[in-house]
């Protein structure tokens, strides 16, 4: 009869850690989920200037990134140190701008093309000669809604 | 041979795996939202078409060359001096009769703008400038237009225009936002923020 033994009933039940790995699943999903990852690699230096008049750009899904500056380190061999364009993930001239901004359009409900933004991100080194021909060929495509995306900080830091 | 059964695996480490991967997570998360100097292209003309007759003296140019040094109505100037001598040109308001500026507290130079409404900053560049310095330059001259905009707004509403657009942004605040949007309505166009960025010249 000694199997069926009672437990002493002084001691306290330890407390069950069992749901503990579920717990700390639901967060991890959450996070996994919550995370943007980088939807491009940048392939140009990309110091952004500092500024502090600035707007915040919400809704991400409305936003078509063009970036600029010279090529990183490990092109700078095959593309040599002239800054370029970089459209999703690959560089490309300035002619191909207003197809990628078509494609973009494409891509997107026809309800939501007028709210599109296009964000540009520069190097703080590249001349304005540049991005004054990606202006212009904004122009020329019709979306004239643009961003000069910077990091919030004062603005003299820019000319030091 | 007795049957034996398989042995149960611990899953006490579980949590620890989990958490690790959660820790990973919560690391490399960057939950960022850009921002920066959003701005309004003309639409493209062709190149045949005469631009609008306009007053020189509601003209500011602003001009920066390859050596990123600034040119202000045709005299040098330090960037840091920009922000107030743009202040001065909107808030001039030198008009009469129908173009006069009821709020304006400028030193009324009958060279200068006549009302905000009328002033117009001409911003040109060099396709050598860097865009550092040019995203500073256009930081300077959005700041002089707030500034101006936040001091009316204070002296209508009471609230700066700044707390204004912040406020009608933020969807958790509770106020009347059509009467928000409305005064918001009010001061831009008391002060329309009329900057040109014209094509550079080589």
């Amino acid at each position: 009869m000694s199997k069926f033994k009672k437990k002493k009933s002084g001691e306290l039940p330890a407390i069950s850690t069992a749901s503990l790995p579920d717990i700390v699943f639901m967060l991890l999903f959450f996070f996994m989920v919550a995370t943007v990852m980088r939807q491009n690699t940048l392939m140009v230096q990309n110091t952004l200037p500092f500024a502090d008049q600035v707007e915040k750009l919400d809704k991400k899904d409305l936003i078509m990134y063009i970036y600029a500056g010279k090529p990183s380190q490990r092109y700078q061999a095959k593309y040599g140190t002239e800054a370029r364009i970089q459209l999703n993930d690959k560089f490309a001239s300035v002619e191909e701008v207003q197809k990628f901004i078509y494609s973009e359009r494409e891509s997107k409900r026809e309800e939501l093309v007028p709210y599109l933004t296009t964000a540009l991100k520069v190097d703080e080194e590249t001349n304005m000669g540049l991005v004054s021909d990606i202006k212009q060929e904004l122009r020329k495509a019709e979306a004239l809604k643009i961003n000069y995306t910077t990091v919030v900080g004062d603005a003299m830091r820019n000319v030091e | 041979m007795a049957k034996r059964s398989a042995p149960e695996v611990n899953a006490g480490s579980m949590a620890d795996i989990a958490f690790l991967l959660l820790i990973f997570f919560l690391v490399t998360t960057t939950i960022e939202t850009d921002s920066g100097i959003s701005r309004k292209l003309p639409p493209w003309q062709p190149e045949d078409v005469e631009p609008p007759v306009i007053k020189q003296r509601n003209i500011f140019t602003v001009q920066v060359n390859s050596n990123n040094e600034l040119l202000v109505e045709d005299e040098e100037m330090e960037l840091s001096e920009l922000r107030e001598a743009a202040v001065e040109f909107l808030d001039n308001g030198a008009g009469t009769g129908d173009e006069a500026c009821s709020f304006c507290q400028g030193p009324k130079d009958p060279n200068s703008s006549v009302n905000p409404q009328k002033a117009i900053i001409s911003l040109q560049n060099n396709r050598g400038t860097e865009y550092g310095t040019y995203i500073a330059v256009q930081n300077e001259l959005v700041a002089a237009y707030n500034q101006l905009r936040d001091r009316e707004a204070q002296r209508m509403y009471g609230m700066s225009f700044t707390q204004m657009e912040k406020n009608f942004n933020d969807p958790q605040y509770t106020g009347d936002k059509d009467a928000l949007k409305e005064k918001i309505d009010v001061i831009q166009d008391m002060i329309p923020q009329k900057l040109s960025e014209a094509e550079p010249k080589s």
